[in-house]
């Protein structure tokens, strides 16, 4: 091929009506940006990811993401992951939440998540179980095989649960698996040693809230620590109620101030007009007021203002 | 706030090859308006991510009260109040009969000393000397000369203020309620730090021939802004800050007519 041969075609020159419709002349797409917005009307992926409602605002700020959807191919990558998704058992309408909080499982291989899929249905979790498990815990399908059976065993000794409950309890509360196991052996430290629980009053309490492993210790010792020294509440009767612990310290404090100025502040079973823990921290400002404490929300709030 | 609806997504004109009506081959340019998906909810993101807040006079951790916010354009508005040197007023309890490194019932413990001889009368009397001391330091860094009318004037009317920095000032001082050891008081201060409340309390003890810590330092007003126009926790809401922002609107401007003009 030489260069001299054919002469280069000037611009100016005249050319058919078909050629000039067959020039696409958009502007070009940038090469680097730090927003998806740029790219999302070039990218069929990227279109369809929205049509699920994926919210790619969320997705482009995580680490990588968007470089990864940006380089998979919608039929040949995606697709068979999202069926595989279908068949776990993820709705179509949960579909787009869980691409936005875990758009790497888009990039992961097919065969390593249907091993992990039958390593759980192999310990006998249910195909409606696991599907809540990953739905919850978007971020599960993502270890290994061998991390979930380490994480399972953990749980099993740490807590000295039966196979059925610790089952239980990780389905209600997936994040244990994905979350670090360090900050969950502090807390049951806490528990035992500086609040002075017993083994089974923590097996109790950490069945019946889950949460309470993955608490901040901080938060954890500043709620027993008014629960049990200022308000009075002896270990038992927390034990029947653990789910003070995860109500907001402020709202203890506040609600049992006012019960305290109105005089009815009661948590003796054994007494009359006793109120339970649960009473104290569930139920909304209204119903608090109107059949808990017997006064008016407006008594409360003007009380609120005089702390 | 993002719930209100934002900008409609906006569209564009693409040119896509479509075959044309004659149907022989030829292939024409159909213009089809299309959204733009860049500007998809989903692509863009919520519209308010941040708001300016900035705050109004400093209330630390330990004291409680009204506290006052400024929102976007609001900011400037608080400099304007803060430039009108309002003073402010705090109800304060103390407790007779001990001292800590920190004036407050919280801190370590550096004596103990008795408190029955203390009555309500000298405390009273206590307080009368502070306001007097308190008067003169008002009227030297108010930068007014007193032998004037215009002075007299504004004293009678309880205008005189420093219009510029001066060390923490105390306009008023009384007694709310006195039960050994307890007692409150109602400050009225300008240029104050909660801590320097704090100290008072402690200072008031030793004056007593005794000592006083303090239990309690609540703001009741900033400058407009009363407790009755504060909003509790249970009202941080939209709604209920908005209405907030208006019913304040007029008091506001109010005032910054009359000292800044």
């Amino acid at each position: 091929l030489d260069w001299d041969d054919i002469p280069p075609s000037s611009a100016l020159e005249v050319i058919s009506e078909e050629e000039a419709v067959q020039i696409i002349a958009e502007p070009l797409i940038p090469l680097q940006s730090s927003t998806l917005r740029d790219y999302v009307d070039h990218s069929e992926t990227l279109a369809k990811l929205i049509h699920l409602g994926v919210d790619l605002s969320q997705v482009e700020k995580r680490q990588k993401a968007g470089q990864l959807l940006l380089t998979l191919d919608f039929e040949k990558d995606v697709k068979k992951i999202l069926l595989f998704l279908k068949d776990v058992g993820i709705k179509d309408n949960q579909l787009g939440p869980f691409l936005t909080k875990n758009p790497y499982i888009l990039g992961e291989d097919l065969e390593a998540l249907e091993t992990r899929v039958a390593y759980l249905k192999s310990k006998k979790f249910g195909q409606s179980e696991i599907a809540q498990m990953v739905s919850r815990a978007p971020y599960l399908l993502l270890f290994s095989v061998e991390r979930l059976d380490n994480r399972l065993g953990f749980f099993k000794n740490e807590l000295g649960l039966s196979v059925k409950k610790t089952k239980d309890l990780v389905i209600r509360l997936p994040r244990l698996l994905t979350g670090k196991l360090e900050p969950v052996k502090e807390n049951l430290q806490v528990c035992q040693v500086e609040l002075g629980f017993q083994r089974n009053e923590i097996q109790e309490i950490v069945f019946k809230t889950p949460k309470i492993l993955t608490a901040s210790k901080k938060r954890l010792k500043q709620t027993f620590d008014y629960l049990h020294n200022i308000m009075g509440i002896p270990h038992h009767m927390l034990t029947r109620f653990p789910q003070v612990f995860n109500s907001k310290l402020l709202r203890i404090r506040e609600r049992h101030m006012f019960l305290a100025f109105l005089g009815r502040a009661q948590y003796d079973p054994a007494q009359p007009s006793y109120i339970s823990l649960d009473q104290l921290v569930s139920l909304p400002d209204e119903v608090f007021c109107t059949e808990i404490a017997k006064a008016s929300m407006k008594d409360f709030e003007n009380f609120l203002k005089t702390l | 706030l993002n719930a209100a609806p934002g900008r409609a997504p906006r569209h564009q004109i693409r040119f896509l090859p479509a075959p044309g009506p004659g149907g022989g081959g030829a292939v024409e340019l159909v213009a089809a308006q299309v959204p733009v998906l860049a500007d998809h909810p989903l692509v863009r993101g919520p519209r308010f991510k941040k708001l300016k807040i900035g705050a109004g006079h400093r209330l630390d951790v330990k004291a409680s009260g009204v506290f006052v916010l400024g929102i976007g354009h609001g900011n400037k508005l608080l400099t304007d109040l803060y430039n009108c040197h309002l003073s402010r007023v705090y109800t304060v309890g103390g407790l007779f009969g001990k001292a800590t490194d920190d004036f407050s019932d919280t801190g370590n413990l550096v004596e103990k000393t008795t408190f029955d001889h203390i009555t309500r009368e000298k405390l009273e009397r206590i307080l009368a000397v502070i306001q007097g001391t308190n008067q003169k330091a008002l009227l030297m860094y108010s930068n007014i000369d007193m032998k004037t009318q215009e002075a007299y004037e504004l004293a009678v009317k309880g205008l005189i203020r420093p219009m510029g920095k001066s060390p923490p000032i105390i306009t008023a001082v009384r007694c709310l309620q006195f039960a050994l050891p307890e007692f409150h008081l109602e400050i009225h201060c300008l240029h104050e730090t909660q801590q320097y409340l704090r100290k008072m309390v402690h200072e008031i003890g030793l004056e007593l021939k005794s000592s006083a810590v303090c239990t309690q330092v609540r703001r009741i007003r900033d400058g407009v802004f009363t407790v009755d126009d504060a909003i509790p926790r249970t009202q941080w809401n939209l709604q209920s800050i908005q209405e907030a922002i208006q019913n304040c609107q007029l008091k506001v401007e109010t005032e910054l007519e009359k000292t800044l003009g």
